[in-house]
């Protein structure tokens, strides 16, 4: 508050914690293993597990049906012979990177407010990726081929076609879920400890026990469990940055207009933790609520997340600018009429939503008040989730449906069947996430125990001033 | 407290390191079953409805491969006889073997004899026959040596790593026109030169090369591309 005339400054201003204070190292461990360890189920719980289950039914028989008709059960023709599948890879890769930026790359800036979040962030990416790995299988003719694509030796001596980005592709997704499930994993295994320590029945101490490899806690177990996390997160990083620029590569090495644009990495890759840390929000906002995590994942987390959200969003509004600039600047004939296209023709109105979602309505993000509002901050996540995946669709759909000669030029009409492939995925994503959250430590324990040190110092050092 | 027994420090290492050893033996393995004949069916005589012997017709009565390949020359398929042709001689010698039986019971009743095929390509490799005879491929050259053949078999792979062995040198098989349907041709070397327009050739590089100017057989990229064969 400014005093008139006054010289002295509020010198004492101390951050909101990160943590609630009241807080030990065994109240914050017998809180989140308790979730864990607890018998039986919540009917929550069950409700949400089965209704992913069912889901899950949908995405087996999908994917029977593509395995005896063949991809022509989606909407995809000449033209648009990329549709839903594209978009949803594209969409959940892009999900997953937020995990890793906050894993990885915020460990190695020490922010210290990704330590209640980082576990259940990193599982979401581990999840999405499986989703988005689905795609590129599923979506070829012969999918039981799909090891064509790696470079083993066969007895036709061919390797695949490294020229492709849609090999890169391979790479660089096989490479971003191996790596991020490791890290997790490492991260993990302390806690995994704490969980067979903890157990009460023998055959949870002998699952929990093999899959903690023989954590003891020692000094060296503590040394080596930093240096490889410190490791992992340095090996992860890049791929944030790495992993959506090579699936961007899949629109911009093509001559279509609209797809070969050099804006498309950097904007793919922000785009990625703009629709991921909304995932993350997504998640994050009701499991506070039913797990009564508001202590650990304070107000002051969704805070920092939509700020993050709301700079990546503006990023993203750059590159929308950009593209809509050049289109005109370049004085290309087909750029500008793709770009007239996208706002005027056939797919106007999806355009147009996504402007809203992706850069109107976000917006309201600068106010204070609206970040710190749970059920304001869970709508604005579900729009980004909505309005990223809807900008996936125009760059695909209008580029394809509307590209060199008008005489090439169609629609694209998505099926019922591309609907249930996507919703079969959502299934087969939370499925996993229900699993995660009944057998896992939703929060590191190991991490916010660091924070509860650190609160209770600032709180002594308070007490003694 | 502990939950695991001592032993399971040994079991760990074992199988986290044995783990490696395996994937690799895995590796080996189903590399090996790959290219076994068992796999690619090469060397192994099929049953056939009689047991036509190549060795006595081509190797010791001098039968030329064309008598019953008939359309080798001119059609991508070179073609399986019809029991009309056995009959040309098997009306008049051997008229009573009983080896020979399904032969005439096919001829009486005009119905085919079901010949188990030895060499197929699938359906998305366009295989010609005639134009690897009419540029100096020879018969025994991919179908092995059919004139000490007793029963048929399948003489090489099959696969397109076989194929492409040859396609990219071209030269280390071709063989003069007038010996492709000489079925105990043996390639140029010192104790055995082989003449070709006047010149005698005793390396099989050397005539290779020749031959592949004069049979105006296509360049590297031309043979190595993927339309060639599927078109």
């Amino acid at each position: 508050m400014d005093s008139e005339g006054s010289q002295k400054r509020d010198v004492s201003y101390k951050p909101e914690p990160l943590i609630s204070p009241g807080h030990t190292f065994s109240s914050v461990t017998d809180k989140i293993s308790a979730i864990v360890l607890k018998n039986g189920t919540t009917p929550g719980w069950a409700f949400g597990f089965l209704i992913s289950l069912g889901l899950l039914m949908l995405l087996n028989t999908v994917i029977t049906l593509l395995a005896i008709k063949g991809v022509g059960i989606w909407g995809i023709r000449i033209p648009a012979a990329w549709g839903f599948a594209i978009v949803n890879f594209v969409w959940w890769i892009g999900i997953g990177h937020a995990g890793t930026l906050i894993s990885a790359f915020l460990l190695l800036l020490h922010q210290r407010w990704r330590t209640s979040i980082n576990r259940f962030a990193e599982a979401m990416t581990i999840f999405a990726v499986m989703c988005a790995g689905m795609f590129p299988l599923l979506h070829m003719g012969r999918p039981w081929l799909f090891y064509y694509l790696l470079p083993y030796p066969n007895p036709m001596w061919l390797w695949p076609q490294f020229r492709s980005p849609l090999v890169w592709d391979v790479f660089a997704v096989s490479t971003y879920f191996t790596v991020s499930l490791l890290f997790w994993f490492v991260g993990l295994i302390p806690d995994l400890a704490t969980l067979r320590d903890r157990a009460k029945t023998k055959a949870t101490k002998i699952i929990y026990g093999i899959l903690s490899m023989g954590w003891r806690g020692s000094a060296v177990h503590w040394s080596r469990y930093e240096t490889a996390s410190l490791l992992l997160a340095g090996l992860c990083t890049p791929l944030v940055v790495s992993v959506h620029t090579v699936v961007s590569f899949d629109f911009t090495i093509a001559l279509v207009p609209g797809w070969h644009s050099t804006i498309f990495p950097p904007y793919f890759v922000a785009g990625a933790i703009y629709s991921g840390f909304a995932m993350v929000l997504t998640l994050a906002i009701p499991l506070r609520k039913y797990y009564h995590l508001e202590d650990l994942v304070t107000i002051r987390h969704l805070d920092i997340m939509s700020k993050v959200m709301l700079a990546t969003g503006l990023i993203v509004a750059y590159g929308y600018a950009i593209e809509t600039f050049m289109s005109y600047y370049s004085g290309d004939p087909f750029e500008r009429d793709m770009m007239n296209l996208r706002m005027f023709g056939p797919y106007a109105v999806v355009y147009w939503t996504l402007i809203a979602t992706n850069l109107l309505i976000p917006q309201a993000l600068w106010s204070r008040k609206v970040r710190r509002n749970t059920l304001a901050v869970f709508i604005i996540s579900l729009i980004i989730n909505m309005g990223m995946w809807l900008e996936r669709f125009v760059i695909v759909a209008v580029s394809l449906t509307r590209d060199f000669t008008p005489s090439a030029w169609g629609m694209y009409y998505p099926t019922g069947w591309d609907w249930a492939t996507f919703l079969g995925t959502v299934g087969l994503f939370f499925t996993l996430f229900y699993l995660f959250l009944r057998f896992l430590p939703m929060i590191s324990i190991v991490e916010v125990r660091s924070l509860v040190h650190e609160t209770s110092e600032e709180g002594a050092h308070a007490a003694a001033d | 407290m502990q939950i695991f027994h001592r032993s399971t420090n040994l079991i760990s290492r074992f199988t986290i390191f044995g783990s490696i050893v395996f994937v690799a033996f895995l590796g080996w393995a189903l590399y090996t079953i790959a290219l076994s004949s068992w796999y690619t069916r090469q060397n192994y005589t099929e049953q056939q409805p009689v047991p036509f012997s190549h060795r006595h017709h081509v190797g010791e009565l001098g039968i030329d491969c064309r008598y019953c390949h008939v359309t080798v020359e001119k059609s991508s398929f070179a073609g399986i006889p019809p029991t009309q042709t056995c009959m040309t001689c098997h009306s008049q010698i051997w008229t009573n073997a009983s080896m020979l039986e399904p032969v005439r019971a096919s001829y009486r009743t005009n119905t085919s004899l079901n010949w188990v095929r030895v060499n197929a390509l699938p359906e998305f490799v366009y295989f010609d026959h005639s134009i690897h005879i009419n540029k100096g491929i020879g018969c025994t050259t991919c179908h092995g040596p059919m004139g000490e053949m007793p029963l048929t078999y399948r003489a090489g792979t099959l696969y397109m790593s076989w194929c492409l062995d040859c396609h990219r040198q071209p030269e280390k098989n071709l063989r003069p026109r007038s010996e492709v349907f000489n079925a105990f041709y043996q390639q140029p070397s010192r104790d055995n030169p082989v003449t070709y327009n006047g010149v005698a050739y005793t390396d099989q590089l050397t005539l290779g090369r020749k031959l592949l100017t004069d049979y105006k057989i296509h360049d590297e990229h031309f043979m190595q591309s993927c339309s060639t064969c599927h078109r």
